[in-house]
């Protein structure tokens, strides 16, 4: 019968059209069950920005605080250590030397002292490779993980290695430097969690 | 035609009855052809009691049920949790939309004679359904841990102090506290999230099996198996799928519109669905002025509150929401459905079906002389429908039932 | 069609549920929560009056500037003076003890308080203070009798040296027992912002609960037209 052939094609028409419609509506109705956990107002509230005060921080002692659950390191260092940093047999024990994985760092931080400005070093302090606290070896001696160690950091897990900039060492079980968080500075202030660099 | 299966299909099928079962419940499974309006609310039931468990999972992932912290967690979702308001007001208006959707459902049954043999399990384990969502409701309007929260569940829980010589025992084992407190809240809330969801969702399987055993029931009332074509199939029935779930589809939409506008637009419900005095923590030292159950227990509250004793009402109460279980062999005629029946049980459904509105908005109300007068005339009338029934269906005269449908 | 009379009962219901509580005449008001100068207003006098001692403990002051399109920089320097994060939620820091032997009862959080009352109870109540010796602070209430609460806004609107009306829309105050710094029309004018903005506090996304509201309307109709077809057509199979 043409007329059922008719039929066929109009039946398959609006069952087709039923259908996505009907998809559209059920994407929809998904949309607020899914967004519902996005991390909400009290979550962003208590992951804001934390500001901490650096006028009373001494050279080559870790300041320790805390920002979305991670420690953050915050680092003065000497401006000897900062030229050792620029050197290039130094850097060729390193990973990438030059920070050119840019999921590590703002790209507001310099790429051989890693931060904004030269003597604060600013860091999560959370190894690369699955999530310790790394320790801080400040002074240029030999170290048992390492005869040539020029300060850095150490982490116990796993035995990764980082430099005073937080860069990764070659054959170390982390594969990328340690992260550099978004901050500020504001006077004697930097605020952790804002972009910006200097104020 | 049925046979090409795709062999991943066939590999299934040879460990588990997907197909078969598919076919027997929905694609083979005959409905009668002349269902009409009243026979989308089984449908839409179950659309709601997937809306409530869906929802309700997600605001369990945000909700606290400590009687410090439940009343701002609410708030929390209402304000902090993105799409939060939504969710809330989805599972709020939701448990309202179930209970219209239900009382639709068992009035259908009621019309058609869809509890008579040899339906009769079918309907008990509806009114089990019924009993365990009046459960549900009633601890999920605890949760929220407002005034109307705490003093509703005060006045459900003193109840239970009706019963003779263990009702002060019964209370403090059902409160696990001396009074209601966050020990009472912790445990409604196990019971509301985990475990009578899980009853519902087996008497709701077990409910739809004996349904499709028996087969549905129809408007006319009549057998569409008596008379099979020569493949066993009902002449009068159609197949479930597609007519009865795609076909239901522009049905269901109408339900949404009700639906999504009491949701965006008066999610309270007018002070019904989300009552205004929980818009405050509880506070065990202030009574509202006017306690009221949610509306959904209006008839029940109005039966209580006509009987000026307080044993006695609890008994109408209890004898009123027990009476329906039987009701299928309170029911004596020959016929099924109203289409047929004398014209002394039409009058009785009438009467019926505007007494159980009536009553539920009287419970809704402060218990004024008038009202609670009103309250008694409805509150007899309620129960001669059940007690006069295997009197005026047994004596009354009934038409010839038709043996097709449309005939 | 039953769901139409379903609808259409309970929007009615919904009209007549708050006209009145326990049969005292209200005032009515139509708040407005797409006015922001009405908001912005409201949220001063609340800050300037009624903070020091009712919280708004369930909202983010970010929100509300959000909301009331107010700059960050603004809303601080404007609105909190508890040393508040940007982020945190409007507490306030009255001790709850000495609250309650001052006032009777601690003054309760008021984020809900429109809801919980409604906004034309809230109208009446803030417009119908008068001058009662007997009473601690000197003044009652017709619309709360024997409030513990005293007439904060007494500077603005003066205080009326007998019961006021209202209801029954007639003139507030026939006499004033001592003269504010607004006129009656200019107080009633700044309650109604404060109202409103209370009432936007009891429900901050109804604006865009109702657009939403629109939309999924918009896809009903759309699938309600295309499933309704669809169907006609499966229905030719049976008769």
């Amino acid at each position: 019968m043409t007329e059922g052939g008719v039929n066929k094609g109009r039946r398959r028409f609006l069952g087709a059209a039923t259908t996505a419609v009907g998809a559209v509506g059920v994407v929809g109705v998904a949309v607020p069950f899914v967004k519902s956990w996005l991390p909400s107002e009290k979550a962003k509230a208590v992951g804001g920005p934390v500001k901490i005060d650096l006028s009373k921080i001494e050279e080559g002692a870790l300041v320790t605080e805390e920002w979305r659950g991670k420690p953050i390191y915050i680092l003065k260092r000497s401006s000897e250590i900062l030229e050792g940093l620029k050197d290039e047999s130094h850097k060729s024990r390193l990973l990438d030397p030059e920070s050119s994985n840019t999921n590590q760092q703002p790209e507001y931080v310099s790429s051989d002292s890693r931060s904004v400005t030269d003597d604060v070093l600013i860091l999560e302090g959370v190894c690369t490779h699955l999530g310790c606290a790394p320790k801080l070896y400040y002074e240029v001696k030999p170290e048992p993980f390492d005869e040539n160690w020029s300060g850095g950091f150490f982490c116990p897990c796993h035995g990764s290695k980082f430099d005073l900039a937080g860069r990764v060492y070659n054959g170390v079980p982390a594969p990328s430097n340690l992260k550099v968080p978004p901050h500020r500075f504001d006077g004697s202030l930097v605020v952790i969690g804002e972009d910006g660099g200097i104020a | 035609m049925s046979q090409n299966k795709h062999p991943l299909m066939a590999w299934i099928d040879a460990r588990l009855p997907i197909t078969s079962t598919y076919e027997k419940h929905m694609s083979k499974y005959y409905a009668p052809k002349n269902f009409n309006w009243w026979y989308v609310f089984g449908l839409l039931a179950m659309i709601m009691l997937v809306n409530q468990i869906l929802t309700g999972i997600w605001l369990a992932m945000s909700y606290v049920p400590s009687s410090e912290a439940a009343f701002g967690s609410v708030e929390y979702i209402m304000r902090d949790v993105e799409f939060g308001w939504l969710l809330r007001y989805m599972h709020a208006v939701g448990a309202s939309m179930f209970f219209i959707v239900v009382y639709l459902h068992m009035f259908r049954g009621i019309l058609y004679g869809s509890y008579q043999k040899p339906r009769e399990l079918i309907w008990l384990f509806g009114m089990f359904v019924y009993v365990a969502m009046a459960a549900e409701g009633f601890m999920g309007y605890v949760l929220p841990w407002g005034n109307m929260s705490f003093w509703g569940a005060q006045v459900i829980i003193s109840l239970f102090g009706a019963i003779p010589y263990f009702g002060e025992a019964v209370q403090e084992w059902i409160r696990g506290d001396y009074l209601i407190s966050g020990i009472t809240l912790n445990r409604f809330f196990a019971l509301h999230v985990v475990a009578i969801p899980l009853v519902l969702i087996i008497l709701v399987v077990v409910h739809v099996l004996a349904l499709h055993e028996v087969g549905s029931n129809n408007p006319d009332g009549i057998d569409i198996k008596k008379h099979l074509d020569e493949n066993g199939v009902p002449k009068d029935g159609v197949p479930f799928h597609p007519y009865f779930t795609v076909g239901k589809l522009p049905a269901v939409t109408i339900f949404l519109f009700v639906f999504t506008a009491i949701i965006f637009f008066f999610p309270e419900g007018g002070g019904y669905f989300i009552e205004w005095a929980n818009f405050e923590p509880a506070n065990n030292l202030k009574t509202p002025e006017h306690i009221a159950p949610v509306w959904y227990y209006g008839a029940y509250y109005a039966m209580l509150r006509a009987v000026p004793s307080k044993g006695l009402g609890v008994i109408v109460m209890a004898a009123a929401l027990a009476i329906p279980f039987i009701l299928p062999w309170l029911d004596r005629s020959p016929v099924r459905s109203w289409r047929f029946k004398g014209w002394m049980s039409k009058v009785a459904i009438i009467a019926f079906g505007i007494t159980f509105p009536v009553l539920t908005w009287l419970g809704t109300q402060p218990a004024t002389d008038l009202y609670t007068n009103l309250a008694r005339i409805f509150t007899v009338v309620y129960f001669l429908f059940f007690i006069g029934m295997p009197f005026y269906t047994k004596y009354e005269k009934t038409k010839p039932v038709p043996e097709r449908i449309g005939g | 069609m039953k769901k139409y009379i379903v609808a259409g009962l309970l929007y009615s219901f919904s009209i007549l549920a708050q006209a009145s509580v326990s049969g005292v005449a209200l005032d009515s008001i139509d708040v407005d929560a797409s006015n922001k100068e009405s908001l912005q207003n409201g949220a001063v006098i609340y800050m300037d009056y009624c903070m020091s001692c009712h919280s708004l403990e369930y909202a983010r002051y970010n929100r509300v500037a959000r909301d009331l399109e107010i700059e960050e920089n603004e809303f601080v320097e404007r609105f909190i003076h508890t040393g508040a994060k940007f982020g945190e939620l409007m507490e306030n820091a009255i001790p709850e003890k000495q609250a309650k032997s001052w006032f009777g009862s601690a003054p309760p959080d008021l984020t809900l308080v429109s809801k919980l009352r409604s906004p034309e109870w809230l109208y009446s109540y803030l417009r119908g203070f008068y001058a009662d010796d007997s009473r601690p602070w000197g003044v009652n209430n017709v619309i709360f009798k024997d409030v513990g609460m005293p007439h904060v806004l007494l500077q603005l609107q003066g205080l009326c040296a007998v019961e006021p009306s209202i209801g029954h829309g007639e003139a507030l105050c026939e006499e004033y027992a001592s003269e504010g710094s607004m006129s009656a029309e200019e107080y009633d004018a700044a309650t109604y912002d404060l109202v409103n903005f209370l009432a936007y506090m009891a429900d901050p996304s109804k604006l865009e609960r109702e657009r939403l509201g629109w939309m999924v309307f918009l896809f009903l109709g759309i699938f309600f037209v295309v499933s309704w077809l669809y169907t006609r057509e499966l229905h030719k199979d049976i008769h």
